[in-house]
């Protein structure tokens, strides 16, 4: 059992002397300080046109897409992602539901689909970040109520749960090496726990989120994946199974949180 | 074409609070790419806001302003149906103008 | 100054008619005189172009966080309370250029400004306003944790 050294290092990363209460509290008076001015909303009216704009080989707009709650509507529908999909006979988060749609009613090759997720720094936001910002803040208010009424959504549950529990890679970290315990950070950033509701619920309810470090607005599917490269493991597939699990399990756990996203993110 | 802005306007006991949020890249000119290669400076030099015409507030900003600016500010008067415009040039010379309506 | 305050309201009054195209921007004037101070490379190159050193103010209400979670956004709110403010700046004293920002307040506007500025390092962030054609100046120090200028 390699526990050792890797909680060593983490415990070694999580006791420098900085400062010693819980970071959030601290930047609190910063983060209060933008108000309800989040630079994000830039990135959300230019989602809501790309969802009204006709595009791809058919010429169609998104409106048609159905994300769960009925063909165009969009008003809480994140709240309820990820879900499964008879269609696509899938359980799909928003980007991988957005995928579909762009293949089956713009014609867009899937390929295409989900050529770029990720805008670099500098850059205009991407069609699924603006699309995230846009559709997320359309569940304003709305509790979070991610389904496990069909069993690939239980499937979903519980293999996030392992994934989350999984230690691999050099440093045989898994998710729950940083996020199973209360009140710790790494350097200045806050990890949350995402095992327990409070966490969980805070977490899913802010993502996506305007990264101010980074300019952009950046969804959950970012945040996951960033976490699984800190760990350096292998790259996580964009809308891949085990991206889509995470994000179930961590929804689920986050149950009846009202969304709040985009949220502001360091 | 450069990116909307997002402008918020409410009047309350006789004075309009603006809020505007501006989509701008903000280049200092210092920053390096992924290449190591400087990304040429690209910022807003010059804002100016109108209410019904009138001059309500103009700025000169240099590349430390944060990227997508913010800004916000006070004046006397307004009614609803008066218009607040917005506009800003860059030092590439693009400019931006963009009004709300008072409700 | 204050006469040429009351010109360029005027100007700016007529020539912002057709605003969208207009290709006559009333800021061009402000913005020579202000160019110098825009390249200084510090407070006091600012103040030298100022033509003053202002002088500490408590009628200035600067809002800044103590400690900000990413220098490339800070943000600050300035309220004056000084009669006939007709000018808020904001410097950075630490940045490589501290003047960050110039705002011109017309009669009617409040002598109230607040925005997001960049700021390098732990720094001073100064709050000058004109006012009667006197400069005033509140002060505060922002901690910067990560670095506000692209690193």
């Amino acid at each position: 059992m390699n526990w050792k050294p890797a909680l060593a290092v983490v415990a070694l990363v999580i006791s420098l002397p900085l400062l010693a209460q819980n970071d959030d509290n601290i930047f609190a008076q910063y983060r209060a300080m933008f108000g309800d001015d989040n630079p994000a909303e830039l990135v959300e009216m230019q989602g809501e046109e790309l969802w009204k704009t006709a595009r791809g080989p058919q010429h169609a707009s998104l409106a048609a897409c159905d994300l769960g709650l009925g063909a165009g509507v969009v008003a809480g529908a994140y709240a309820q992602l990820p879900r499964y999909f008879k269609d696509a006979d899938r359980v799909q988060d928003l980007e991988a539901r957005l995928a579909y749609c762009m293949v089956k009613l713009q014609g867009f090759t899937p390929e295409e689909a989900v050529a770029k997720p990720y805008s670099e720094q500098g850059q205009p936001a991407t069609d699924m970040e603006a699309l995230a910002a846009w559709i997320a803040g359309q569940s304003r208010g709305v509790p979070v109520a991610v389904p496990q009424s069909h069993p690939q959504e239980k499937a979903a549950f519980e293999l996030g749960r392992q994934l989350f529990n999984y230690r691999a890679g050099p440093y045989d970290f898994s998710c729950a090496t940083c996020h199973s315990q209360s009140d710790k950070r790494i350097r200045l950033q806050a990890l949350p726990n995402l095992t327990e509701a409070k966490g969980a619920r805070n977490a899913f309810a802010t993502w996506p989120g305007y990264r101010i470090s980074q300019g952009a607005v950046r969804t959950m599917e970012w945040r996951v994946g960033d976490c699984v490269r800190q760990q350096r493991f292998p790259q996580l597939v964009f809308t891949s199974d085990a991206a889509i699990a995470l994000i179930t399990y961590m929804g689920v756990l986050a149950a009846g949180e009202p969304m709040a996203a985009p949220g502001l993110k360091r | 074409m450069a990116s909307p802005m997002k402008i918020r306007a409410t009047t309350t006991a006789g004075v309009t609070e603006v809020k505007a949020l501006m989509s701008h890249p903000m280049e200092t000119g210092r920053r390096k790419d992924a290449d190591g290669q400087l990304v040429p400076a690209h910022y807003i030099t010059e804002v100016t806001a109108q209410h019904n015409g009138k001059l309500v507030l103009s700025a000169l900003w240099g590349p430390a302003v944060s990227q997508n600016p913010f800004l916000q500010f006070r004046f006397k008067g307004g009614a609803a149906g008066d218009k607040v415009v917005v506009a800003w040039k860059d030092t590439k010379g693009e400019t931006r103008t963009d009004e709300v309506v008072l409700s | 100054m204050k006469l040429q305050r009351r010109k360029f309201l005027r100007l700016g009054a007529a020539a912002l008619g057709g605003f969208a195209t207009a290709a006559f921007w009333p800021l061009r004037a402000m913005a020579s005189a202000f160019d110098a101070a825009f390249k200084a490379p510090d407070m006091n190159g600012v103040f030298k172009e100022l033509g003053t050193t202002p002088t500490p103010s408590d009628q200035i209400q600067f809002a800044s966080p103590d400690i900000a979670e990413n220098g490339a956004v800070v943000p600050v709110s300035i309220t004056s309370k000084l009669p006939k403010t007709e000018q808020i700046m904001v410097l950075v004293e630490k940045n490589p250029n501290p003047m960050a920002a110039v705002f011109m307040i017309p009669e009617g506007t409040e002598g109230f400004v607040s925005t997001r500025v960049k700021v390098g390092q732990t720094s001073n962030i100064y709050a000058v306003v004109k006012a009667d054609g006197k400069f005033y100046s509140a002060v505060r120090e922002t901690k910067v944790t990560l670095g506000g200028c692209g690193g």
